[in-house]
């Protein structure tokens, strides 16, 4: 009886903290942080390190990390379950963490009027730039709602002022540098992020691209988010030189803890000012982690140890982090988190039941979208008697 | 009474002598005042006017913004010329030749062509790769190479190969318009000659629609398909063969991709007989498709003898003169092949 009388004290307890949560007024509306300096090159000062993080700015960027972690998740477990077909390369071990962190930090601090694109592991960035989870899942099961119809899949996801999803690695970088100069063109005052890897910084074209940027000053910030590991080669195993935040030599540069989305969101505030200043580009360099392999054909540990990834994931995940920002500073409560993964999950969920239920594209749209604002044209089939028809 | 171009009657004494560098030029002065997101970049086409002269006086015309110099960094500078064309502006990408244009395939191919597709829509690439391609003179085995069957074999590309000026102006028109990425094929031995010019032609708005061949001479013996400088030999085997009583109908393709295949069949059904003339290399070119489709079509049954196809020969361009010229068709090889074909 005893017992029984404690465990309902304990309930009511709970109760009662539960009933103070609900009041907003008890929480702190926002908290200032200290963050890590960015390591600088050819830069006189960097961003801020003491930042100011509102309740409201917490609750979203938890709120999409998590969506985008479960997101990955999802689309892990239906790749193994064969719903999702090819390559998968999740933005979760990424998008866990760094991407998580990254594609929060970034889009916090530019505006949906800009421009972004990226490599092939954009399914974080499609989302954060304006794509819903159900058409990013159904264009992974290949269906008809996909947010490229089902005619992309993962690598090849696009929308407003987002460039994809690129399969070519390092090609997307001179493209993102075509997308600024086109700003600077029209002087519209925007400026283009453009996103590649460790492994895509060895590129020759991206140097290529430096060099251009910098010349022209177009208005691009270059991110490379290094995990370090390209597919399955370490940085010190592919690069002579690992500070990828001085490869672009003559272009300013800024070392960023991408795990953590504050720093991300500070440095690429800073980034964005120094573009629109026109002062041309700039290079961040995100130190992230992949906790999954490099695709799903990946399992990871080949080439590294289950022992370094566990240390990352227990120290320095970026949505612990800011969990435990949140609620040290009382900026939210555990049970408001708590709602907040309940909704994700069932919008994720939902997402997954219609990524799994739509129908996949109908046959007569094979041929479709080869040329824009084009007439009708006549496409060759499999054999001379198969003539397909193709729209715009 | 002097006849024009198209062998109709002269209306007016328009003797209107226009080089092919100086149609494209005009092509690219026209668009470039028409719409302003198109603008031209590439290895000397600003402060040098062009390696070729093709872009002479643009830039004193429509200054930096309009008309970039590039360094040499062709895969660098095609793909922001391409992200430009999918952020709102129409680029026309120039490659001094189509040779360096293989160190930038990738963002013709996998970032130009495919990215319509690959959006469902969402995405259009409205550019222009434009340059000479082919054999030039005594320039050697890199600087020679014939690209139309590489990238005519890709969809989502139109590719282009005009013969004279008038080609080239309304062509390059249609290629600048078009919201579709367009590898527009120049010839550098065709840059000098004159031609003249219909009267429609001197108007802005003229356009040649991409697509669609031309025939460029009547005839019911035998049809030769070409396309490019090669027309040119064809219409000069044509006037031999004539003497002898062979009439030939000359088809000038003006668009590799899509290909004009009707146009081909049609003729093909009257004159019973075809003849293919490219500059290009044999194997997997544009003739062996023209076989192909042929063979595919209502026309084979039309047909009194096999296909032929005359091309340049299967190896790397050589450089001594001699050696040069016998690596591509001459007129006496196009009318070396009619007869063989004609069995005559």
């Amino acid at each position: 009886f005893g017992k029984m009388l404690t465990s309902i004290t304990n309930v009511l307890r709970a109760s009662a903290v539960v009933m103070s949560a609900r009041t907003y007024a008890d929480f702190t509306s926002q908290a200032t942080f200290e963050i890590k300096k960015c390591d600088l090159h050819k830069l006189e000062e960097g961003p801020a390190t003491q930042v100011v993080m509102t309740r409201d700015e917490g609750l979203q960027y938890y709120r999409v990390m998590q969506t985008m972690r479960r997101m990955e998740l999802k689309a892990d477990q239906l790749y193994k379950q064969k719903i999702i077909r090819g390559f998968c390369h999740l933005y979760d071990g990424q998008c866990y963490i760094e991407p998580n962190a990254c594609a929060v930090g970034i889009e916090a601090s530019i505006n949906l009027t800009d421009h972004l694109i990226t490599a092939y592991r954009a399914h974080g960035y499609t989302y954060t730039r304006g794509g819903t989870v159900k058409e990013i899942m159904a264009e992974l099961t290949g269906r008809r709602g996909g947010i490229a119809k089902g005619k992309g899949g993962s690598m090849h996801m696009y929308c407003k002022h987002f460039y994809g999803g690129n399969g070519i690695v390092g090609a997307q970088v001179p493209l993102g540098a075509g997308v600024a100069l086109a700003c600077k063109y029209q002087g519209n005052n925007e400026l283009c992020v453009c996103l590649y890897g460790d492994g895509a910084a060895n590129q020759g074209q991206i140097f290529e691209t430096y060099n251009m940027a910098a010349l022209w000053k177009l208005p691009v910030i270059f991110i490379c988010e290094n995990n370090r590991y390209g597919m399955g080669t370490s940085v010190e195993r592919a690069a002579a030189s690992t500070d990828y935040y001085k490869r672009g030599e003559f272009i300013p540069g800024l070392r960023v803890d991408g795990m953590d989305v504050l720093c991300v969101r500070e440095a690429a505030r800073f980034a964005a000012d120094h573009c629109r200043s026109g002062k041309g580009p700039i290079l961040m360099e995100l130190q992230t982690y992949r906790y999954h392999g490099h695709s799903m054909s990946d399992p990871g540990v080949s080439y590294r140890t289950r022992e370094e990834i566990q240390e990352v994931r227990s120290k320095s995940d970026p949505i612990s982090m800011l969990k435990d920002r949140l609620l040290s500073n009382n900026m939210a409560s555990v049970e408001e988190l708590k709602e907040i993964d309940v909704e994700v999950r069932k919008e994720i969920e939902d997402a997954a039941q219609y990524a799994t239920t739509d129908p996949e594209p109908p046959l007569e749209e094979l041929c479709n979208h080869i040329f824009s604002n084009n007439p009708p044209l006549e496409v060759r089939g499999t054999n001379p008697w198969a003539k397909l028809k193709s729209v715009s | 009474m002097p006849l024009n171009i198209n062998g109709t009657l002269l209306r007016k004494q328009h003797r209107n002598h226009v080089t092919v560098r100086d149609a494209l030029n005009q092509a690219m002065d026209e668009e470039l005042e028409r719409d302003e997101r198109v603008f031209l970049m590439g290895e000397e086409v600003a402060q040098y006017d062009g390696a070729y002269k093709v872009s002479r006086g643009l830039w004193k015309k429509y200054g930096d913004k309009r008309i970039i110099d590039t360094p040499i960094s062709e895969m660098g500078f095609a793909g922001i010329a391409v992200g430009a064309a999918m952020a709102g502006l129409r680029p026309i990408c120039e490659f001094m030749t189509f040779n360096f244009s293989m160190q930038a395939i990738d963002q013709v191919i996998n970032s130009a062509a495919k990215t319509y597709y690959m959006s469902a829509g969402l995405q259009p690439v409205p550019i222009v790769f434009r340059g000479p391609n082919g054999a030039s003179a005594g320039v050697a085995a890199q600087h020679s190479q014939c690209f139309a069957a590489w990238y005519a074999h890709c969809p989502g590309l139109k590719v282009v190969s005009p013969w004279n000026s008038e080609d080239a102006k309304g062509l390059l028109k249609s290629a600048i318009r078009d919201d579709n990425p367009v590898v527009f094929l120049e010839n550098e031995l065709m840059y000098g000659v004159p031609f003249e010019m219909s009267e429609d032609s001197q108007s802005k708005d003229f356009t040649i629609p991409i697509g669609k061949a031309k025939i460029e001479r009547q005839g019911n013996h035998v049809t030769l398909v070409s396309h490019s400088r090669f027309v040119g030999h064809c219409l000069d085997a044509a006037a031999v063969l004539a003497k002898e009583g062979i009439e030939c109908e000359v088809i000038n393709l003006r668009t590799i991709r899509p290909m004009d295949v009707e146009s081909i069949e049609t003729s093909v059904m009257k004159t019973n007989h075809l003849v293919t003339v490219e500059g290009g290399w044999p194997q997997f070119g544009v003739g062996a498709e023209i076989c192909a489709r042929v063979m595919e079509g209502s026309a084979f049954n039309f047909l009194d003898a096999p296909v032929t196809r005359v091309t340049g020969v299967d190896i790397p361009m050589p450089y001594a003169k001699i050696l040069e010229d016998h690596s591509l068709p001459q007129v006496k090889d196009i009318i070396f092949s009619v007869k063989k074909t004609l069995n005559v």
